[in-house]
């Protein structure tokens, strides 16, 4: 999405608008078909490669269709009825991935929101970004597994729904990226027009949002892509330990647990989850697309 | 500079509309877990909240609640029961410990070791009365009994769960450290089917039967119990107790009728899935296990063969087993020492039984015959 910004290049306003992107993001379809197809075939190729070597070389993963089953035996899964009084399996994980994405969105939506507040506070003030930086540098090191479980816990002891602990969790992964990159972006200005500002004695409301929010809007879109991943990681991460009946987390771990009956049912939930991200992704690269797309021409 | 605002502004809608949808989206999808206790009726108004926490995922190994919940056994005891789904990283004993649910599925040798941590947890119905747990081999491997092991890959799903094989291994005069290769194995079988161990702990109810769902790929068709060799830890004596239901000492001082309500519409739903096979099959899948049909099917009558007959009236401590237990605990030294009487009673399902006999039912099913059950691939 981002090939689009080029196009724009020296036109101003408007007509930006008007000049439409499809070339592009047609291009950008086309490639990432192409790599999808290479996927698939590396895959492909891969299994019947290594049926010829095994035992004469010794193989990372079996070719076989236990570890590694077709691809059209994942794709048509997705279409089958695991049971009888269940609707295909795309429609059950669809279903999942949706409770899974209320979960990881309302995690993105803390986590900005935190993200956000700890950025600016820090660009207002060196000394609190002294202070407090090594303790948010030090929340990333601790491993998500150790903490999701705690939550949860102290979670259920409060009271709340499990789905809220799961938002927190995801919203533990998303906060960092955003705070730091929203940080970068908001020192980002030109010192001269830093300057100016503050020869117009313009306060620092002013400057924030004038000269400093804009400049950190590319920074920002950038944090927000990251953080769209990371919410539904932390969201299907902080599933596994909760007792939730619902959730791609939870019907990955159960796929997991019965991988041999149905390896190419593990494989397409994960199929599933990586559409879920990308989508998300998707999302705010769109909403990116349309206000930077001024950007280049105004510099 | 006024572009740059209206910039600004529109990220600010956007998070806006964000956070609404997200509120939206809470709003309209709260209740969180979903299909509980909706069922039965609710007379009497006042319902007593309380959560069963499980040790694993929806699956016929806890048919009896599930078939509790559905045929409204818990609601005519007044109890309206959330079933929390289990899996590794949740350890049912510490979840009723830290008050995050009433009642709790463990092993007993499991919830032992947590007692001895400090959890005040006591036995209050022993369902399963025989070990569901094989050791399970290729037939030309040659292990039919536990001195084959020697010098074998001997695979098992540690966190707990593999107290009886190492006293199995012990028992056959066989060091663990040194007579055998000890593997951590996965929660699958794949393992065994790809020869990575020579022996792989297994379910009769769960992991077994995933075997048996599985093509063998030199004949075409699914595996068979011939092709495998199975040790049985109830033959060889190292068996220990397994699913039983657990409450802390605390919320039993207070709530002691409670618990006995709940172990008897726990019973029932027990005494009924014996009773009612297909019809408790299609309770379990109507709460969405995993896997399939056949192996609800194959599963179901696997447990029903664990818990019947029951020597005592199901629920009763069968003391001698008890003791067997607790004697490989020690002399293994997964426990420091023999627990106090205290970490089991039996006057509560004593008491639940007694009003189940009441109303007509046979809560010892010395009659239970088995099902014929015929696996599909996949467990379909």
């Amino acid at each position: 999405m981002e090939v689009v910004e080029g196009t724009s290049r020296r036109v101003e306003g408007r007509d930006a608008s008007n000049r439409s992107p499809i070339p592009p993001a047609f291009r950008s379809l086309v490639w990432f078909l192409a790599i999808l197809a290479s996927l698939v075939l590396a895959w492909e190729l891969y299994k019947v490669v290594g049926k010829a070597l095994e035992g004469i070389v010794p193989l990372p993963v079996r070719p076989d269709n236990k570890s590694m089953p077709h691809v059209w035996d994942i794709v048509g899964v997705l279409f089958t009825r695991r049971l009888p009084n269940e609707p295909i399996l795309l429609v059950v994980l669809l279903r999942e991935s949706l409770f899974t994405f209320r979960e990881a969105l309302i995690g993105f939506a803390v986590g900005t929101a935190v993200g956000f507040s700890l950025a600016i506070a820090f660009s207002q003030s060196r000394l609190l970004e002294r202070a407090f930086m090594p303790y948010v540098v030090a929340s990333q090191t601790v491993p998500l597994v150790a903490i999701a479980p705690i939550i949860v816990i102290w979670g259920a002891k409060i009271g709340w729904p499990v789905w809220i602990s799961v938002s927190i969790i995801s919203a533990y992964l998303v906060f960092f990226p955003v705070a730091i990159n929203t940080l970068r972006g908001l020192r980002s200005p030109d010192p001269t027009a830093m300057e100016l500002m503050r020869s117009y004695a313009a306060g620092r409301r002013d400057t924030l949002w004038k000269v400093q929010a804009p400049a950190a809007m590319p920074f920002i879109f950038s944090a927000l892509k990251i953080s769209a991943t990371a919410s539904v990681v932390g969201a299907l991460v902080g599933e596994l330990p909760s007792s939730l009946n619902q959730g791609l987390g939870r019907a990955l771990l159960s796929f997991m647990y019965t991988f041999i009956t149905g390896p190419e049912k593990l494989f397409a939930a994960i199929l599933v989850a990586s559409l879920l991200s990308m989508s998300f992704v998707g999302v705010i690269a769109t909403v990116e697309h349309y206000v930077l797309r001024n950007r280049r021409g105004s510099r | 500079m006024r572009r740059n605002d209206t910039k600004a502004a529109k990220l600010l809608l956007l998070l806006a509309v964000l956070a609404l949808v997200a509120a939206a989206c809470s709003s309209s999808g709260g209740g969180d877990t979903g299909d509980t206790g909706d069922t039965g009726g609710d007379a009497g108004g006042e319902m007593t909240k309380v959560r069963l926490q499980l040790q694993w995922f929806t699956q016929a190994q806890f048919a009896g609640y599930y078939a509790a919940l559905d045929q409204g056994f818990y609601a005519d005891e007044g109890l309206d029961v959330e079933i929390l789904q289990g899996g590794v990283d949740i350890v049912p004993q510490q979840v009723i410990g830290s008050g995050n649910a009433e009642f709790a599925i463990s092993w007993v040798p499991k919830a032992l070791v947590s007692r001895e941590e400090g959890i005040d947890i006591v036995n209050i119905g022993q369902v399963f009365e025989r070990s569901g747990t094989l050791e399970v081999s290729w037939a030309d491997s040659g292990i039919k009994e536990p001195k084959d092991w020697k010098g074998k890959k001997v695979g098992n799903w540690g966190f707990g769960n593999e107290f009886e094989l190492i006293a199995a291994i012990r028992k056959a005069g066989l060091d663990p450290n040194t007579d055998v290769t000890l593997v951590q194995q996965a929660f699958d079988m794949s393992a065994l089917l790809n020869d990575e161990v020579d022996a792989a702990e297994a379910m009769i109810y769960n992991e077994y039967a995933q075997v048996l769902e599985t093509v063998n790929p030199e004949t075409g068709a699914l595996y068979q119990p011939e092709d495998l060799t199975v040790i049985d830890f109830n033959d060889v004596g190292t068996a220990m107790l397994q699913d039983s239901i657990w409450a802390t000492a605390d919320y039993l001082e207070a709530n002691s009728d409670v618990a006995t309500k709940f172990l008897k519409a726990s019973f029932e739903g027990w005494i009924w899935c014996r009773d009612n096979f297909d019809a408790c099959v299609q309770v379990v899948l109507d709460n969405a296990p995993t896997l399939g049909e056949s192996h609800q099917r194959w599963q179901l009558n696997e447990i029903n063969g664990l818990i019947w007959p029951a020597t005592n009236g199901i629920g009763v401590m069968n003391t001698p087993l008890w003791d067997q237990t607790i004697e490989v605990a020690t002399s293994e030294e997964i426990l420091e020492a023999a627990p106090d009487s205290g970490a089991f009673r039996t006057d509560l399902a004593e008491a639940a039984i007694k009003a189940l006999e009441a109303e007509g039912l046979d809560v010892k099913g010395d009659g239970w015959t088995r099902q014929e059950v015929e696996l599909k691939e996949g467990g379909n």
